[in-house]
């Protein structure tokens, strides 16, 4: 018998899901390889807005190894138009989505026409042999353009305005005719290309006798994917089976419903043979839905001393040419963290969503609050400036003080708990925050060409997505619940399924060490199964850092169960009340009797023969739990930045940074370390790599990864990270979101440390993200190194020249 | 067509080729060896990496006739009777991946590295994987993790 380990939480235990990964035997969806699999081809507009004048695809049809083609027009019946499940608002505009366009094309790789053949290298021939004919219309890509109205995206709507969000707590205009100071700001959230680093892809396998279909996925929503599959094609529901298999990043970027997902699904129930469709990162670039491209307008109003009164945000989201799955939504869920960690008497939030011809957007790694963030990290930066305080010292005057919890906000959520006092201090310890203040004063004094900026980012957020109710108020169109099931086997072992969908998390490992000490199980006896529908039946995926607090709860609940109807065999066997039976450490006892017990493993062997079993009772201890969470989870931390910048070559490089979260109770502390790393990198990218630039045709001229810069190791620092622990209230574990929480702190936490750099030369903005180049400008002209230079000038990522701008993608010699 | 011959993981092949076929699509749609991923389009990822005759290099950047007499090793052949390599261990050990997808070309690039320099500092070990791209770990835990390798290879 298995010795019992207790507390199997807390440890840094290395992952389960490593081993394949490492050796090279991981199951992407493009390794997957079926018996008469066809691979299929999309044909994409080169062009950012055209009528389609004519396609025809009878030349392509004559190359070697195709069996089909088809225009838009040809499958318009069959494809239907893909979901937004978050219409934000009654009269949202929501035009019609053809997976394949039929009349007009609205962004650079908008797809008209598909081809399918038996390999990749024929299929990749084959849609150069597709002729388009297209008329052209007027491009527009700039948000306050669009919003003008002139060049419409969709003609048939009459305007670019998608929508407008409005969100009022208190009444903003009434402190503000009582402020001292009335501080407004700009702050422009550019645009970014998730770029998870496995491709999307897509395998449909046909039962055509049964009209079943098996869908694998490169997606993180496997269900929700099942549901809007059956809505949008109609095939029945309980015929449709979605598997996730290995998939290799997301961070929101395959948290959708993708035209070539339904395109597969079609051609596979046409063709009665599994297709695949595989992404280059080139194609995904432009297929693959960006993130941010915001505009921020902000206004705070104060005291002379800095206290806050009141906020006002007017924001302008580009939802790009369609609306994806959640696009409307990404804004709307910002909304609520404007204010942030601070206290004020009002709070004025309007938002409008515009389309433009561009790819769409949608959620990308915090999805509305990095955003609304680095909004208000910024701003209490550059209000601080203003009024000549320290940064820290007029956030420590408005935040949340940690008596104060549980607090409602000015925009309605009650924080359960937090703690910014001690964040704070831990995190300026490690920092060395008075001295690094010292040698920004000797570098000012001196005018040395390396100036020191420190930054600060003391964030909140809201995550652990959701209580379905509060959805339901924001017109979201599912719920925020969890499922878990946990299996007792007969020999003892544990099987644990999960709604999740990892794709990276190690939810296997953390889920693993909730069921292991719950149960008083070993670690390495529980198995957790994900990403299926029918081995998962029920789930509502993983995005949103709600996996852990939504999903790793209901394991716990779950395992409760199994507790519970374990102790009523415990008792019959040991011919005891239940009442008396006690459980610790996977063993049964009876009170006061320390030799009468049961092991949980021997409860699971009696229940398999359930030969001596009580009277009344099901032989099984297998128990489901659906989690639906009664509050958000308010994760915190403070992040500091020290950031050289060469004043003569623009160049920023961040000498130290240092990241103190507070998410609660930890399952695996090695793992909660790796999201915030990873978190901290995708939020640096943003401050000072990453821009999706387009030019005024609408080409994506960042459309490689030669032109697109994810940082490389060489870019990053080494990060110091901490945590310091308050328990969420809101759940039995205590733990909190942990998975966007670095993306969210760390992008102000840079920005404000290169503009503090540059506070003596009149600088009080840098646009993201903070190139050589534009800081370099920024210098030479006191400004805020405004947009991207054109093409055909060499900025951070290398060359942009006009021979790789917006041009066709697909390389003669091979897709990949 | 052209006839190639190689030695991948320790098995030879012979296979009639177009001439403009990549390595990697060699490796994974003919010989079955998904265990090479391909992220990119242009070269910059190097999710694909593999070694050629001791020499790590981007199998999206090679044609497969390039690699004719090639001896070729894979992420699923660097791991020798049973027992992982050294990189591959202290990946696992340092929890220097987390979706796994950038893992094969990360490892096989990391071992080229410590062949090269098998002390590196920090910034050697930055700077010689600079070809290679991960979105999951911001890199940290692939710095402790080849030191931690190149340690337990100097022991050996």
């Amino acid at each position: 018998m298995t010795t019992t380990e207790t507390h199997v939480i807390g440890q840094p235990r290395k992952r389960k899901e490593d081993a394949r990964l490492i050796t090279g035997q991981a199951r992407w969806t493009d390794n997957i390889t079926l018996p008469g699999m066809l691979h299929f081809a999309l044909v994409r507009s080169p062009m950012a807005h055209a009528k389609i004048s004519s396609v025809d695809v009878s030349a392509a049809l004559q190359r070697p190894g195709v069996l089909a083609a088809f225009s838009g027009a040809d499958l318009a019946a069959d494809l239907g138009s893909l979901p937004c499940a978050w219409p934000v608002t009654p009269d949202m505009v929501h035009p019609d989505h053809h997976p394949l366009a039929t009349d007009e094309v609205r962004y650079v790789g908008d797809a008209v026409a598909v081809v399918v053949a038996r390999d990749r290298y024929a299929v990749a021939d084959a849609i150069e042999a597709v002729e388009v004919d297209y008329e052209p219309l007027p491009a527009v890509v700039n948000m306050e353009e669009a919003l003008k109205d002139e060049v419409l995206v969709h003609s048939q709507a009459g305007t670019n305005k998608c929508f407008v969000w409005p969100f009022d707590g208190g009444d903003y205009d009434a402190v503000k005719a009582t402020a001292d100071i009335v501080f407004k700001r700009r702050y422009v959230q550019q645009r970014l290309i998730p770029t998870a680093m496995e491709p999307r892809a897509v395998v449909v396998e046909p039962l055509a006798a049964a009209e079943e279909f098996t869908v694998y996925s490169t997606t993180q929503i496997p269900h929700i994917l099942r549901v809007m599959l059956a809505l949008t094609v109609g095939i029945p529901e309980q015929k449709l089976r979605v598997i996730a298999p290995d998939v290799g990043g997301g961070f929101g970027s395959k948290l959708n419903v993708y035209a070539e997902e339904v395109i597969a699904l079609v051609l596979a129930k046409r063709l009665g043979r599994p297709v695949k469709w595989t992404e280059s990162r080139s194609e995904g670039y432009q297929a693959t839905i960006h993130g941010r491209d915001q505009i921020q307008d902000i206004e705070i109003a104060a005291t002379k001393d800095g206290k806050l009164l009141g906020l006002s945000v007017d924001l302008k989201a580009d939802m790009g040419a369609y609306l994806q799955l959640v696009t409307p939504g990404v804004p709307v869920l910002g909304a609520f963290m404007y204010n942030a960690i601070y206290k004020m008497d009002a709070y004025r939030f309007r938002c409008t969503g515009v389309f433009t011809t561009k790819t769409p957007t949608d959620a990308y790694r915090g999805a509305g609050r990095p955003e609304a963030t680095y909004a208000i990290e910024r701003a209490m930066s550059d209000l601080a400036h203003e009024i000549g305080k320290d940064p820290m010292q007029l956030r420590r005057e408005n935040w949340i003080t940690h008596e104060e919890f549980p607090f409602t906000t000015i925009a309605g959520l009650t924080y359960d708990s937090g703690d910014y006092e001690a964040a704070t201090a831990r995190s300026m310890e490690l920092f060395g925050y008075d001295d690094l203040r010292r040698e920004q004063a000797e570098r000012r004094d001196r005018n040395d060409p390396v100036q020191l900026g420190i930054g600060i980012s003391t964030f909140t957020e809201m995550c652990g997505l959701a209580p379905s109710r509060v959805l339901g108020s924001l017109s979201y169109g599912a719920g925020g619940w969890e499922a878990a099931s946990i299996r007792m086997l007969p020999t003892g072992k544990v099987e644990v399924v999960t709604g999740t969908a990892p794709h990276g998390q190690g939810h296997v490992t953390s889920w693993s060490q909730i069921a292991a000490d719950a149960l008083g199980v070993p670690f390495e006896d529980v198995e957790v199964m994900h990403s299926d529908t029918r081995v998962a039946p029920m789930g509502m995926d993983t995005y949103g850092s709600r996996s852990l607090v939504v999903g790793g709860v209901a394991v716990h609940l779950a395992a409760q169960k199994v507790i519970e109807k374990a102790k009523k065999v415990a008792a019959h066997l040991l011919e005891a009340a239940e009442s008396d039976i006690e459980f610790a450490a996977g063993t049964f006892s009876v009170k006061g009797s320390p030799d009468a017990k049961k092991t949980i493993q021997e409860i699971s062997l009696a229940t398999f023969a359930a030969h001596n079993f009580p009277d009344g009772v099901e032989p099984s201890l297998n128990s489901d739990a659906v989690l639906d969470p009664e509050n958000f989870s308010f994760p915190h931390g403070t992040h500091l930045c020290a950031a050289l910048v060469d004043t003569e070559t623009g160049h920023t490089k961040i000498r130290s940074y240092v990241a103190v979260d507070d998410v609660g109770n930890v399952i695996n502390p090695m793992i909660v370390e790796g999201q915030v790393h990873g978190g901290l990198a995708q939020g640096i990218a943003q401050a000072l790599y990453e821009e999706a630039v387009y030019d005024d045709d609408g080409n994506l001229v960042t459309g490689t990864l030669v032109d697109y810069l994810v940082p490389a190791a060489s870019d990053l620092p080494e990060f110091t990270t901490d945590r310091t622990v308050t328990p969420a209230t809101s759940n039995p574990l205590g733990v909190k979101g942990v998975g966007e929480a670095g993306t969210i702190a760390s992008t102000p936490a840079v920005v404000n440390a290169v503009v503090d750099a540059l506070r003596p030369f009149g600088i009080d903005d840098i646009r993201m993200p903070c190139t050589p180049e534009r800081v370099w400008r920024a210098i030479q002209d006191r400004s805020s190194g405004g947009d991207r230079s054109a093409e055909g000038t060499v900025a951070y990522g290398g060359t942009q020249t006009a021979t790789t701008a917006g041009r066709d993608t697909e390389a003669g010699g091979g897709a990949q | 067509m052209t006839t190639i011959e190689m030695t991948v993981d320790g098995v030879r092949y012979q296979d009639e080729v177009e001439p403009r076929l990549l390595l990697v699509h060699y490796l994974r749609d003919r010989l079955g060896l998904g265990g090479t991923p391909i992220g990119c389009d242009t070269s910059n990822c190097g999710a694909c990496t593999v070694q050629v005759d001791g020499v790590s290099a981007k199998s999206c950047t090679m044609l497969t006739v390039q690699a004719d007499g090639s001896e070729i090793i894979t992420i699923q052949g660097l791991a020798k009777d049973g027992r992982l390599h050294a990189v591959q261990q202290a990946f696992h050990d340092e929890h220097a991946l987390q979706c796994g997808y950038c893992t094969p070309g990360m490892i096989m690039a990391a071992v080229d590295l410590l062949r090269e320099n098998p002390d590196p500092s920090d910034q050697e070990i930055r700077d010689g994987l600079e070809g290679n791209l991960c979105r999951c770990t911001g890199y940290q835990n692939i710095v402790r993790a080849v030191h931690s390798a190149a340690t337990t290879e100097a022991r050996s």
